[in-house]
């Protein structure tokens, strides 16, 4: 029929504007990866190993990847603990107010992160919230260190990942068999143990997809550390846009992101066959 | 059992007041007399809104992101809709590839997209520019309209276009006058969320930022990262409420969970 081959068509722009602008950059930044860098700090055309070798020869790299590696588990696992509550909550709840409750749960990642890690300071900060309350209640003399610092990071990016987790817990919770719950209920075991026993174990999928789902979100995540971290926290993705701004270093720059990539995929990869593996 | 039985909907109370907590925080800031971040603050004013009404640089700012926002959501749904239209209903074989080849932007981190578009640009000369700005956000808003517009194409009932097919309207005709009117809700709900998306885009403004053309994000995250007053508060106020709008239009015309998820 040719008004579907004609209708077929409507995809090429589309095609087109991604290969140019998405596929290729991307490529390029491949390329880049096995350019050398001058003695004077210019780029040198090349296809060789030696920003690769630079790169990973250096302790430094090694020392920001366990730091991206830590925040991003730290983070998540608290987010993890706190998403988990909501999205059985709302997975639950009758209230006619329940589609109200949900928006708001995943209404702050579509506030600009900006907006959002300015609020932290202002809780966080040394004449903020935490610390007004701490020293009127008279538990703390001087102020705490909870901004510009890995504690500020961590809560910061654990608050930036969770609307994401409620959403993927939700969607998992969607196969949640309730008779089991019921069954369990009926036969006489308290409520808590019906958690820990039933409805608990039947949600680790979900949890598992939830999880690598955040660890990717986090480690990928620049404002966060950047802003909150106040120049003290160093992790892979600082580094690398420190490498391609201020150090204009692009092969280095490269070489870090295709890194990262690579670990992103690795922990996407395990997420997925740990909740496959759960499935059963 | 009914409902969510009173432990689980404390703690989830307690969690609602964390997630709100920052956005509580800014807001309240935002009416501070005092000069620097001190919460709760010592006396409310409205000086941080006269200062802002008067603060040049994020106000250019401001005024460019709402130029590139505009510009980005009209072309990403003049190409998205017609490919999402032919995913959603036309048949061809190598279709769920194409799906999967438009979803990938969206899985790569705007960490990685924003390096490579830094590289692709520089030697074209495009970085800090507004075309080079604008095809940059569209990495990210064109896969999303795709992702968005797809759905809203196959949930449409088949019946009604193929009774206009039936009474003799062309192809043409019968996405013109049946197919868009039926998805104008979910269109403009795409529209609000892909100007959103765009207005909020950091990292790779960042990237592509010079000091000529410094989107709002970008001079908002140099502000942050020199001083820290209640300026930025006062700013995130009327950004809250924009998102707010957005928000429950979206939310009254498809649903936000909907929206955002997959």
């Amino acid at each position: 029929m040719t008004g579907s081959t004609r209708l077929n068509l409507l995809v090429l722009p589309a095609v087109l504007f991604l290969l140019a602008v998405y596929v290729w950059p991307t490529l390029g930044l491949f390329r880049n990866a096995f350019n050398e860098v001058g003695p004077t700090g210019a780029m040198v055309e090349a296809w060789s190993l030696k920003t690769g070798a630079e790169v990973f020869a250096d302790g430094f790299t090694f020392e920001l990847t366990l730091n991206s590696l830590w925040l991003s588990l730290t983070s998540t696992l608290i987010a993890l603990v706190l998403s988990y509550p909501v999205s059985l909550f709302l997975f639950r709840t009758n209230s006619r107010f329940r589609g109200l409750l949900a928006v708001i749960a995943i209404m702050p990642m579509l506030i600009s992160g900006v907006v959002r890690v300015f609020g932290w300071l202002a809780i966080l900060g040394d004449r903020g919230l935490v610390n007004t309350l701490a020293q009127s209640l008279g538990l703390i003399s001087t102020p705490m260190r909870l901004v510009f610092n890995w504690t500020g990071v961590t809560i910061g990016l654990a608050e930036s990942i969770m609307p994401y987790m409620i959403l993927a817990l939700l969607a998992g919770f969607g196969q949640l068999d309730r008779t089991l719950e019921e069954a369990s209920r009926s036969l006489g075991a308290t409520p808590f143990r019906t958690f820990l026993r039933v409805t608990l174990p039947l949600s680790l999928p979900a949890l598992a997809l939830a999880a690598g789902l955040g660890f990717v979100l986090s480690m990928s995540a620049y404002i966060t550390p950047k802003l909150l971290g106040g120049g003290r926290v160093f992790v892979l993705a600082t580094e690398i846009f420190e490498q391609a701004t201020t150090n204009t270093n692009w092969p280095v720059a490269a070489m870090l992101a295709i890194y990262t990539l690579g670990l992103l995929l690795l922990l996407l990869a395990i997420s997925n066959i740990a909740a496959r593996r759960l499935q059963r | 059992m009914n409902g969510a039985g009173r432990v689980l909907s404390g703690l989830a109370a307690i969690v609602y007041a964390l997630i709100l907590a920052p956005i509580v925080v800014v807001v309240a800031l935002a009416f501070s007399a005092d000069s620097f971040i001190l919460f709760p603050p010592s006396g409310y004013s409205l000086r941080w809104f006269r200062q802002l009404a008067g603060h040049a640089p994020l106000l250019n700012a401001l005024w460019l992101s709402v130029q590139i926002a505009s510009v980005v959501t009209l072309l990403s749904l003049a190409v998205g809709v017609p490919a999402a239209l032919a995913l959603a209903k036309g048949r061809f074989a190598w279709r769920d590839a194409l799906t999967n080849f438009f979803l990938a932007p969206l899985l790569l981190p705007t960490l990685i997209a924003g390096l490579a578009l830094l590289l692709f640009f520089t030697p074209l000369r495009l970085t800090a520019t507004l075309p080079g700005l604008v095809l940059g956000h569209m990495t990210v808003t064109v896969p999303f309209v795709i992702r968005m517009m797809t759905t809203a194409f196959q949930t449409l009932p088949d019946d009604i276009e193929a009774a206009a097919a039936t009474l003799g309207a062309k192809p043409w005709r019968v996405v013109w006058r049946v197919t868009l009117p039926l998805v104008t809700p979910g269109l403009i709900a795409c529209a609000c969320l892909s100007f959103l998306l765009s207005f909020d885009e950091t990292v790779i403004s960042l990237f592509l930022s010079g000091p000529r053309a410094a989107t709002l994000p970008v001079e908002m995250v140099r502000y942050v990262e020199g001083r820290t007053d209640p300026l930025i508060a006062a700013l995130s106020v009327l950004l809250i409420v924009a998102t707010l709008i957005v928000v429950v239009v979206v939310e009254r015309l498809v649903g936000v969970a909907r929206a955002v998820g997959k």
